[in-house]
C-alpha cells in the first residue's frame, strides 16, 4: 500500500514530462503550419514520419538500455554493419523475400548486442567503455570488409527498394514497423514483469540483484534488443536510401541518445518511457523539417537540438527535485 | 593509483615493510599503465625496424602533428575523468573556435588578437559546461552530449559549410615546421611544456591529489574540506580553453577554418584516456599511462598507413584495446580473488 501511494506523485510528474514534449511538438507544428499550411499536407506528414521511423526504432532499444542505467553507443556502427550485410546479401541473391532481409538485419544486430551485453555483465566493463569500444570495432569490421566499395541502388532488387515507400492501408511499411516496435516496447516496459524489472535495475542495481531479479538475463536481453533494433534500422536504412557504404549510420549514436534524453529518459536510469523516447525522435525530426519550411538557416538545427537536450536534462532535474521534496513531506507527515 | 597506494599500505600493516615495498613495486609493474608503456615502446621499436619510412624525421613530424590535438585535449580530459566526470563537448568546442577564428579573420582582426580570443571562447564553452554540471548539478555525460550538439551547431551557424583558408603563412608555417628546419617539430615544445605542467599539477600537488579523492568518493572529499564543485568547474574551464587552443592549432595546421574541424575527435580522446588506464568511474589513472596510450594509437595508425592498411580498419585495434584495457585488469582481479579465497579456505580448514 505504502509503496503504491509513494509511487503516485512520481508517476504523475513523469506523465507531465511526456506531456511537455507533446506540447512542444504541438506548438512547433502549429507555429510552422500557420506560417506555411503546406507543412500539414499529406506529403509533408508522410516525409516527417518516414524520417522519424529509423530514429524511433533505434531510440526504442536505446531507451530500454538507458532505463537500466547503461548506454549503448555502438548503435550507429551496428546500423552500418547490418545495412552493409543486408545490402550485399540482397544484391547477391535478388530473389530473397523482404522478410529474410529484415530477419538477417535483426540477427546481425542481436549478435552485436549480445557481445556488448556479455562484456558489460560478465566482463564487468562499464557500458560506456564497452560500447565505445565496439563502436570502433563494428565500424572497423565494416570498413575492412567493404573497403571503399558501396552497394548502389541499381544492384538491389526492386522489391527491396520499394519497401520503404510501399503502403499497407495507406501507412508506409517503414512507419508501420516503427509503430509496432515502439508500441510493443512501450507495452513491455509498462505492463510486463520484465519491463518493471528493468526499471528496478536502473533505479538501484544492487537492490534489484538482492530482490532476486534475474539481472544478468535482463541486462543481456536489453543489449540484445538494442542491437537487434539497430540491426533492423540498418535494413530500413538500406531500403530507404538504396546506396550503402561502410560509413552508413556514422555518428548516428548521438542522435539516438539525443532523442532518448529529449524524450525524458534520465541518463541515470530508472525513469522515462519508450514512447517518450519515440516522441523525442519525432520532435528532433520535425524541428529539422520545420526549420526548412520556416526558411531558417538549416545550420541552426544542430544548435537547437543541443539546447533542447540541455533543457530536457534541466526539466528532469526539476522533476527529480520535486519528487524528492514530495517524498520528504510525506515522510514528515508519517 | 589511489587503489595501489591503499593496497600497499594495507599490506604494510601486517607484513614486513620490505615485503610491502616489493608488493608495491610488483603491482606497479603489472599495472595497466606500465603494460601500455611497454607496449608503446615495443610498437615504436618494431615499427621503426620493419616499416619503411617510419623512422624518418619527416614521418616523425607528421606523427607529432597527428598526435597534437588528441594529446593536448587528453591532458585536461584525464583530470576530468579522474574526478569521475566526462567532457564529450571538446571536439565541438574545437570546431566552434575554428569557425570563430575564420569569422574573426574575415572581420579583419589581426591574428595576434584572434588567437587569445579563440582560447577565451573555448574557456567560455567550458564555463557553460561547468555551470550546468556543478552549478545546476546535472549529469556531465548528458550535459556534454547536449553541448556537443550545441557548440557544433553554433560552429555551423557562424561559418556555414564554407571555409576560410588565407591565414598568414608565418603562423601556419610555424605549426607544421620544425625547429631550425631540423628533426624536432615546433609543436613538440608546446606538447612537452603543457604535458609537464599538467603532469606536475596532477601528480605532485595537493590539487592533483584532491582530484583522486573526488573521484574515489566525492562526498568524503567534500567533508574533508575539498571544494568539489569549484574544482570540477575549473577543470571544465581549462578543458574548454585547451580545446580552444587546439582549435587554433588545427586551423593553422590545415590552414583551413571549417565548422566540421575535429568532428568525432571526442571519442578518440576518451578512448586514448581510458586505454591509458584511467578508470571511467574516477579515482584511478595516471598521466604517463595516458600519454603512452595516445602515442600507441597514433604510432599504430601511422605505421599501418605507411603499410597501406586502411586507417579505418585500425578502428578494430583501437576498440579492442579499449575494451581489453578494462577487461584484462578485471579478469586478473577475479583470478587473484579466487586464489585468495582458496588460500583463506585452506587456512580455515587447517
Amino acid at each position: 500500500m505504502t509503496t503504491l501511494s509513494l509511487h503516485a506523485p512520481a508517476k504523475n510528474l513523469l506523465k507531465t514530462r511526456e506531456l511537455g514534449i507533446v506540447l512542444a511538438l504541438a506548438l512547433l507544428i502549429a507555429y510552422t503550419a500557420i506560417d506555411n499550411p503546406r507543412f500539414l499536407s499529406g506529403q509533408s506528414i508522410r516525409d516527417n514520419l518516414l524520417n522519424t521511423a529509423i530514429l524511433a526504432v533505434m531510440a526504442t532499444g536505446q531507451a530500454v538500455v538507458v532505463i537500466t542505467r547503461n548506454i549503448d553507443l555502438s548503435v550507429g556502427s551496428v546500423l552500418g554493419i547490418s545495412a552493409f550485410t543486408v545490402a550485399t546479401m540482397m544484391s547477391a541473391n535478388p530473389g530473397l523475400p523482404m522478410i529474410v532481409a529484415l530477419l538477417a538485419g535483426l540477427a546481425v544486430g542481436a549478435v552485436a548486442g549480445l557481445v556488448n551485453g556479455v562484456l558489460v555483465r560478465f566482463g564487468k566493463v562499464p557500458a560506456l567503455v564497452v560500447t565505445l569500444g565496439t563502436l570502433y570495432i563494428y565500424r572497423g569490421i565494416t570498413y575492412s570488409w567493404a573497403g571503399g566499395s558501396q552497394v548502389n541502388a541499381d544492384e538491389l532488387p526492386r522489391h527491396f527498394l520499394t519497401f520503404a515507400n510501399d503502403n499497407l492501408l495507406g501507412i508506409p511499411w517503414l512507419v508501420l514497423i516503427a509503430l509496432i516496435v515502439v508500441g510493443t516496447g512501450s507495452l513491455m516496459m509498462r505492463n510486463y514483469r520484465v519491463g518493471r524489472e528493468l526499471y528496478a535495475m536502473g533505479s538501484s542495481p544492487a537492490a534489484a540483484e538482492l530482490a532476486g531479479i534475474k539481472v544478468a538475463r535482463n541486462l543481456l536481453g536489453a543489449f540484445v534488443l538494442s542491437g537487434a533494433l539497430a540491426g533492423l534500422a540498418g535494413v530500413l536504412y538500406a531500403a530507404r536510401f538504396g546506396t550503402v557504404d561502410a560509413a552508413a549510420g556514422n555518428g548516428m549514436e548521438l542522435n539516438v541518445v539525443a532523442a532518448v534524453v529529449v524524450g525524458g529518459v534520465a541518463v541515470f536510469g530508472g525513469s522515462g518511457s519508450v514512447w517518450g523516447a519515440a516522441l523525442g525522435a519525432l520532435l528532433l525530426t520535425v524541428i529539422g523539417s520545420a526549420l526548412a519550411v520556416l526558411d531558417i538557416n538549416q545550420f541552426w538545427q544542430q544548435a537547437i537540438v543541443g539546447a533542447l537536450i540541455i533543457l530536457a536534462i534541466c526539466a528532469d532535474r526539476l522533476v527529480a527535485v520535486r519528487i524528492a521534496r514530495s517524498l520528504r513531506k510525506r515522510d514528515a507527515h508519517v | 593509483m589511489s587503489d595501489t597506494l591503499q593496497k600497499s599500505s594495507d599490506i604494510d600493516l601486517d607484513k614486513r615493510p620490505e615485503n610491502g615495498r616489493a608488493t608495491a613495486i610488483k603491482s606497479r609493474l603489472t599495472s595497466w599503465d606500465s603494460i601500455i608503456l611497454v607496449l608503446t615502446v615495443l610498437v615504436l621499436i618494431v615499427a621503426s625496424f620493419s616499416v619503411e619510412n617510419f623512422g624518418t624525421s619527416r614521418n616523425f613530424t607528421f606523427m607529432v602533428l597527428d598526435l597534437l590535438p588528441i594529446i593536448l585535449i587528453a591532458l585536461p580530459m584525464t583530470m576530468i575523468i579522474v574526478t569521475g566526470e566526462i567532457d564529450l563537448s571538446v571536439a565541438s568546442t574545437l570546431g566552434l573556435t575554428s569557425s570563430m577564428m575564420g569569422w574573426l579573420w574575415n572581420q579583419g582582426l589581426s591574428i595576434e588578437t584572434i588567437i587569445p580570443l579563440c582560447v577565451v571562447i573555448g574557456a567560455i564553452c567550458g564555463v557553460v559546461n561547468g555551470f550546468l554540471i556543478t552549478g545546476l548539478g546535472l549529469p556531465s555525460l548528458a550535459v556534454t552530449i547536449g553541448t556537443l550538439a550545441l557548440y557544433r551547431g553554433l560552429a555551423f551557424v557562424v561559418l556555414g559549410d564554407g571555409a576560410v583558408a588565407d591565414f598568414p603563412w608565418n603562423y601556419t608555417g610555424w605549426v607544421t615546421g620544425t625547429i631550425g628546419g631540423g628533426a624536432v617539430p615546433n609543436v613538440l615544445i608546446l606538447i612537452v611544456v603543457l604535458a609537464l605542467i599538467f603532469g606536475i599539477v596532477q601528480h605532485a600537488t595537493p590539487f592533483g591529489r584532491s582530484l583522486y579523492a573526488i573521484g574515489a568518493n566525492a562526498q568524503a572529499a567534500h567533508f574533508s574540506g575539498i571544494r568539489v564543485a569549484r574544482t570540477k568547474f575549473w577543470l571544465y574551464v581549462v578543458s574548454g580553453a585547451v580545446a580552444g587552443l587546439v582549435g587554433v592549432l588545427w586551423t593553422l595546421r590545415y590552414s583551413s577554418a571549417r565548422a566540421d574541424n575535429g568532428s568525432g575527435l571526442e571519442l578518440a580522446v576518451v578512448a586514448a584516456v581510458l586505454l591509458g588506464g584511467v578508470s571511467i568511474f574516477g579515482g584511478k589513472g595516471s598521466l604517463p599511462g595516458v600519454l603512452a596510450g595516445v602515442v600507441l594509437l597514433t604510432a599504430l595508425q601511422n605505421a599501418l598507413r605507411l603499410e597501406d592498411v586502411s586507417g579505418q580498419a585500425l578502428n578494430i585495434v583501437t576498440g579492442s584495446l579499449l575494451v581489453l584495457s578494462v577487461l584484462l585488469p578485471n579478469i586478473t582481479t577475479a583470478v587473484r580473488g579466487n586464489y585468495h579465497r582458496r588460500r583463506l579456505r585452506q587456512a580455515a580448514s587447517r
